[in-house]
């Protein structure tokens, strides 16, 4: 692992069991499937797939809320692997987690300036004063008036509720924070605004981010680097440049053909990624992309293929990666 | 609060069936409060006059007089007093209990949470009446054991009802972001999960108060409540069987206001389940 690794993931793996009419384990449904992957101070690694690919289930198990099956978490040089949120509250002040749906992630029976106000009651001893005037502060960081504290979550816009979740966890100052889908549900006006602002915040704050989305034109404006995930498992890894411009693993390319673009033929010309991926509780063998790919050979079958970094910052998970063979796509 | 509060009234003045709930109630508790001064004979909760027995309702005794020649109407006042405080401390009780138990059984996936359940799921399974008499014949007749055998039959209600919500509470989202953003479980259970599940805990008590009333003058009547001379409406109605049907106004009294509370607690409770919904909640309130 690199020295300056904020967050380092050793082959963490969360499985769901799976359980038949009868309440008993019938299987096990691997939404993480030995995931190795480290976030370097000051960047941000956006994290995208298809639905299902267990993007969430990564930051929810960095986070605490899943026990992961197996493998290591560590943040800051700390092992935080089977501590419960509560538990390793001085660690956790400097990891926090946006929600998907920051207006579900708020108490609706709880005012949004009590809202704001609770990390700091948790974390820290600072007075009723003292937390109100961060609460200020960062409200208008996030470009909040001061009159929406006064207000019910069901009372501001979709990009407001976006802003309070924001807000919500930099009052503690993290020194990283896990962006679930922050674009979803906007509209694109607010999406820039939004965009703009974590990018801002970033700065400001000097932040880290982990953005997991699964719109691949705002990884590519936001994300210095890019992990790709196909159930459960990293298929490619590199910075965004390399990701997007000489993607290798082929689910990695029929993710990006199926991204419509002005002045390219239409998507379903170049898109060839066809049906739904299979059932994650019931895995094909060897490489999970094969029963999709159209250049899947029969020892694809065979083992499941290792992320190998064939040059330095890119790494895939393809025995034909072009990398392998010796040459680059241009 | 006191926005929440005046929401509340108003709301209820604009449901009709809830609004007549609430006035019954209301005026249950104002003649219990009132009782002495309410009645025409305040005391004849313990004195006698039996050459005036069985007289029919007249200016004098409203719903006329009982075996003892007392005056009907005043004992029922009375008697009113009694059916409160049975079931405010049985019920205050059993959602004391309940409302713990079923929080932290609700919370934890554990030994703990279970061995709760099934305990619960044991008082349970035997039918409450049965159950209550059993505890209120084993301990004798007087009204501490019939809040007692009340309290002991009805605290499982409240366990499974606040285990159930709890349940389902765990799978919101915010509960799920105040525990990764580092709150304590206590924290989680009281500030976060409590509040929001409060609405079916009202509406369930509103509703357990009228079937604990029903179940402690089913006591009375079975002469397991408070003994003679007590005006508890049960026993009244009890006392009062050998007497009809040519007494009639004897039985009918505390039968109507037995009748009339109960419905009073059920039209309210009714009402508070549309009124607390969450989803109607403040609308039309700006």
């Amino acid at each position: 692992m690199t020295a300056d690794a904020l967050l380092s993931l050793e082959n963490l793996s969360k499985h769901f069991p799976v359980l038949n009419v009868w309440k008993r384990r019938s299987g096990w449904l691997k939404a993480l499937d030995e995931v190795s992957l480290s976030v370097h101070k000051g960047e941000i690694l956006g994290i995208v797939g298809e639905s299902g690919c267990g993007k969430s289930t990564l930051g929810k198990t960095v986070m605490g809320i899943h026990r992961p099956t197996s493998g290591r978490i560590i943040f800051e040089g700390n092992d935080i692997t089977h501590l419960k949120p509560h538990q390793s509250r001085g660690m956790r002040r400097d990891l926090q987690y946006t929600y998907q749906d920051p207006g579900a992630s708020l108490d609706p029976r709880w005012k949004i300036g009590r809202s704001l106000d609770e990390p700091l009651v948790i974390h820290t001893r600072l007075n009723r004063g003292a937390r109100r005037e961060r609460v200020r502060e960062i409200l208008d960081a996030v470009g909040l008036p001061d009159g929406h504290l006064d207000l019910y979550p069901h009372e501001i816009s979709g990009g407001q509720q976006r802003r309070v979740g924001l807000a919500r966890i930099l009052t503690l100052h993290p020194t990283m924070v896990v962006l679930d889908e922050p674009t979803s549900g906007l509209d694109v006006s607010v999406q820039a605004t939004i965009l703009n602002l974590f990018l801002d915040l970033q700065k400001r704050f000097d932040l880290t981010y982990v953005f997991i989305s699964h719109d691949l034109g705002v990884v590519r404006m936001v994300c210095d680097r890019v992990a790709v995930m196909y159930l459960g498992k990293v298929v490619e890894l590199g910075s965004s440049d390399e990701i997007f411009d000489r993607p290798r693993h082929p689910y990695t390319q029929s993710l990006l053909a199926a991204v419509p673009q002005i002045g390219k033929g239409r998507v379903t010309e170049t898109f060839w990624l066809e049906g739904e991926p299979p059932d994650p509780g019931n895995l094909p063998s060897g490489c999970r992309f094969r029963t999709r790919c159209t250049q899947a050979r029969d020892d694809c079958a065979l083992a499941v293929p290792p992320l190998v970094e064939h040059s330095p910052g890119h790494a895939d998970a393809c025995l034909y990666s072009p990398a392998r063979r010796g040459y680059s796509p241009a | 609060m006191l926005e929440t509060t005046r929401f509340l009234l108003r709301k209820l003045a604009s449901d009709r069936t809830a609004a007549l709930g609430a006035l019954i109630i209301t005026l249950l508790v104002v003649v219990a409060i009132a009782a002495p001064v309410l009645s025409t004979h305040p005391g004849d909760v313990t004195e006698f006059h039996p050459p005036e027995r069985l007289l029919p309702p007249s200016g004098d005794h409203f719903f006329g007089t009982d075996r003892m020649g007392a005056d009907v109407y005043s004992r029922l006042l009375f008697g009113a007093r009694i059916t409160i405080a049975i079931a405010v401390i049985a019920i205050g009780a059993s959602v004391l209990v309940g409302i713990p138990v079923g929080l932290v059984a609700g919370y934890y996936r554990n030994w703990v949470s279970d061995a709760l359940m099934r305990i619960s799921d044991i008082f349970l399974a035997v039918p409450q009446i049965v159950l209550a008499i059993a505890i209120a014949q084993t301990l004798g007749p007087s009204i501490e054991n019939v809040i007692l055998a009340l309290s002991a039959t009805y605290w499982p209600f409240w366990a499974r009802l606040v285990y159930a919500e709890t349940r389902s509470a765990l799978n919101d989202t915010y509960v799920e972001a105040s525990i990764a953003l580092g709150a304590s479980p206590w924290r989680v259970m009281i500030l976060h999960v409590l509040p929001n599940i409060s609405s079916s805990v009202i509406v369930r008590t509103t509703i357990g108060m009228g079937g604990t009333i029903l179940t402690a003058a089913v006591l009375g009547f079975l002469g397991l409540g408070p003994p003679a001379p007590s005006p508890e409406w049960g026993r009244t109605i009890a006392e009062s069987r050998e007497f009809l049907p040519e007494a009639w106004w004897y039985a009918t009294a505390p039968g109507l206001a037995i009748f009339l509370v109960v419905m009073g607690f059920n039209l309210l409770g009714d009402g508070l389940r549309d009124i607390l919904d969450p989803r109607t909640r403040r609308s039309g309130d700006g």
